[in-house]
């Protein structure tokens, strides 16, 4: 498990070795966070809300 | 073969496409579409981050981005399913509606204004109650049942003051009295091999994003033939298509949804939608 830093309350989240960009992850404080590529390792963003032209 | 998988968040339906086609023996490759990169110049469209593909399936949860990925894929020499033309004209509501109608498909009768006083006129040839619909949107977000003339002002009133795209393109549809269900039926190539019955009893707009409950539904050839017909006239080779039940005038073609989430469909029939799927795109892209 890769150890990330929340962006949004600094604390540690746990995320699988081979997690995907764009995957969700529901942390503890609330966030709910994204995963993304930063200089080609994993880093977490604050995931975006249902945007304008979501949907099927 | 090498399939790709272009998408923004990975939800059931990609993470499933991604391990059955393993199973399945193909190379399928996620692509996150924050990180491709087109190129053009004069001699064509390059992307170096997508590499070699022997097609590309699209399930951004962007209709923008869906749009316009599939289209930059294919002038890159890219097989993309679905394409870029299907992916438009579903996707604005106002032109699918139009398709469907000139094409003798049968659909909810709808009026479409650029004005609001012209607009609001236009309604009354429908009769209310009238459904408010924004040209372009999903999961039943900003639908609204205008039970009268004022209702409707406020809501077109409402429309105009957000920062969509077709804010001021008002897309009027009657009112279907629904049995408090709706049928989402999925035409996979050129099958329909599953569906379900979404039912809401508490609200009239039955999208499973708005906690509508999926039930199986058995296929019956009218609406297998009604599928088949919308596919001709979208094409593609994977799409979700939204059917009402009219008391008086039977089945009624409302919306095709051209990435279409099937994780419920998947659960309630047992119906392997992934493993047909790529079972077709597999068809497809030897052609």
């Amino acid at each position: 498990m890769a150890q990330l830093k929340c962006p949004i309350c600094g604390g540690q989240v746990s995320v699988e070795d081979d997690a995907l960009p764009g995957e969700l992850v529901e942390h503890e404080c609330g966030a709910q966070l994204e995963v993304f590529k930063k200089n080609e390792t994993l880093s977490l963003r604050l995931a975006e809300e249902v945007g304008e032209d979501w949907g099927e | 073969m090498r399939i790709g998988v272009t998408y923004d968040i990975l939800r059931w339906e990609e993470r499933d496409i991604l391990e059955k086609g393993r199973r399945m023996g193909m190379e399928v490759i996620p692509i996150h579409l924050d990180e491709v990169i087109f190129s053009m110049d004069g001699n064509g469209v390059k992307s170096q981050t997508l590499g070699e593909m022997d097609s590309i399936i699209q399930r951004s949860i962007s209709h923008t981005r869906a749009y316009l990925t599939s289209a930059l894929m294919e002038s890159a020499g890219y097989m993309v399913f679905n394409g870029s033309s299907t992916i438009e004209r579903a996707g604005n509501k106002a032109i699918a509606s139009s398709l469907l109608s000139s094409r003798g498909v049968p659909t909810p009768k709808t009026v479409v204004g650029l004005q609001r006083e012209v607009a609001l006129k236009a309604a009354h040839t429908l009769g209310f109650p009238v459904v408010i619909k924004p040209v372009e949107g999903s999961w039943g977000r900003m639908t609204a049942k205008a039970e009268d003339e004022d209702s409707l002002w406020s809501f077109m009133e409402y429309q105009e003051g957000t920062s969509l795209k077709y804010r001021n393109v008002f897309y009027l549809q009657q009112f279907i009295r629904k049995p408090g269900r709706d049928i989402r039926v999925f035409v996979i190539g050129d099958e329909v091999p599953v569906g379900i019955y979404r039912i809401n009893d508490s609200n009239w707009r039955t999208n499973t994003a708005l906690g509508a409950k999926a039930e199986p539904v058995d296929i019956n050839s009218e609406l297998r033939d009604l599928a088949l017909k919308a596919r001709e006239v979208f094409g593609g080779i994977f799409l979700g298509i939204d059917v009402f039940e009219d008391p008086k005038e039977g089945y009624l073609v409302n919306e095709v949804n051209t990435v279409p989430e099937y994780k419920n469909t998947a659960r309630v029939t047992g119906y392997d939608i992934t493993g047909t799927l790529l079972t077709k795109l597999r068809e497809a892209s030897r052609k």
